[in-house]
């Protein structure tokens, strides 16, 4: 909550202490409650209004998604809610506990839900809504827990859409390490530039010419179709820029998948990279190799 | 009823600051290899209120390492320093020239 939203209850809560304080000159024992559960009476106006506005909304989506089965649960007790306010209020008249409404409410809640699951045919399609209202802290007896739902819920989702678990180790998403070989004593070879430049569905092309900028330097494609770089460089190293270029011209920054694709717009004469997998589109920079420092020989004619 | 969030003074679309605005006056470091084990590093796009001379003066004393300016006629004057002091560089840019870090970029393996 803001602070905003907090202060008047501070305020309030002052307010009730210097009634409270006059009310102990005459009688404390009787003083103290009453503006307690005023104040009470306040909070419970405020989540009552929220609840009922949750619950209405619930019940919105379950017409839109047209899946009634545990919205309904939630909507018997949003009904039984309207019930719980008067029959709440006359406790607090009699009472007057510390026990907040809310809690009261939410114990009601506790037994409703329970009845609901007592009820529903369909253990698997209740099991939703009553999870939901077991996560509010209501103290029935939920008999799936919140860590078993949620590792069934990851089950599901591993078999029929491993890429949003987080699984990246599917054969599309596993790039090869680079084979670097020396080549002489100057160049290094880059062997399986081609394989890499596939896995990540990018052209060769691409990302030599992004290898060269970043390198520093040049070099040439071979017969066999490898990459013989200028200078000594490990797997190591060409695995650092290798990994800046998947950042910067493979991942989408939206949902980090590199199922993506680079295209460049004719018109502007911009590359855009396009997520297969969430549809986002980002603009991405051209490679600039930037200044490149004259070395060696100096041409001094 | 001050909960609504709609009277609240903090705006959840304000920009954050870290927009996906990239400035173009980048400082580039960038290493290339020269012969054997030797390297060279070179500072570009430095903004031109720096005197450059100085700065360079106060990097070759501080890296201990030799080094020059070069003006390039679309890049303007690039420092270039021996070794591999890429690091060095943009801790000094970031820490004594008071530069922002997402303004350089390190180039290189
Ligand atoms: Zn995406």
């Amino acid at each position: 909550m803001s602070d905003l939203g907090f202060d008047p209850t501070l305020k309030k809560k002052k307010k009730s202490k210097k009634v409270e304080g006059d009310l102990t000159a005459e009688s404390s024992a009787a003083g103290s409650p009453a503006p307690a559960g005023e104040l009470d009476d306040m909070f419970s106006g405020l989540k009552k209004k929220k609840k009922s506005k949750k619950t209405a909304e619930e019940g919105a989506s379950s017409s839109a998604a047209g899946s009634p089965a545990p919205e309904g649960a939630a909507d018997d007790l949003s009904a039984s809610f309207g019930d719980l306010g008067l029959k709440k209020k006359k406790k607090k008249s009699t009472k007057s506990s510390d026990v907040t409404d809310f809690e009261q409410q939410l114990e009601k809640a506790g037994i409703e839900e329970g009845d609901a699951t007592a009820e529903g045919v369909d253990a698997e399609e209740s099991s939703p809504a009553s999870e939901d209202h077991a996560g509010n802290g209501s103290s029935s007896a939920g008999v799936l827990s919140y860590p078993s739902l949620l590792s069934r819920f990851f089950t599901i989702l591993k078999q029929n859409n491993p890429e949003l678990a987080g699984d990246r180790s599917g054969p599309k998403f596993r790039i090869p390490p680079p084979v670097c070989q020396r080549e002489g004593s100057k160049k290094t070879l880059f062997a399986n530039v081609q394989e890499i430049a596939v896995v990540l569905q990018r052209s060769p092309e691409h990302l030599i010419q992004f290898l060269f900028a970043e390198l520093g330097t040049s070099g040439s494609i071979d017969g066999e179709k490898r990459l013989i770089l200028k200078g000594k460089f490990q797997p190591k190293q060409m695995e650092s820029v290798l990994r800046r270029y998947i950042i910067e011209y493979v991942t989408c920054k939206t949902c980090k998948s590199m199922n993506t694709e680079l295209k460049r717009e004719s018109a502007n004469r911009l590359h855009f990279l396009s997520c297969k997998a969430c549809g986002s589109t980002r603009s991405v920079s051209s490679i600039k190799t930037g200044f490149q420092a004259q070395i060696g020989r100096r041409k001094k004619a | 009823m001050s909960t609504i969030q709609n009277l609240n003074a903090f705006d959840p679309f304000a920009d954050t600051g870290d927009s996906e605005a990239q400035p173009t006056n980048y400082i580039h470091i960038r290493i290339q290899q020269r012969n054997g084990r030797k390297t060279l590093t070179t500072v570009q796009g430095l903004p031109a209120e720096y005197d450059l001379k100085k700065i360079l003066k106060v990097l070759k004393k501080d890296f201990a390492c030799n080094g020059n300016i070069v003006k390039d006629e679309e890049l303007g004057e690039v420092i270039q320093l021996q070794g591999d002091q890429r690091v060095k560089v943009s801790e000094f840019l970031t820490s004594s020239l008071q530069l922002p870090k997402k303004n350089i970029k390190i180039h290189g393996f």
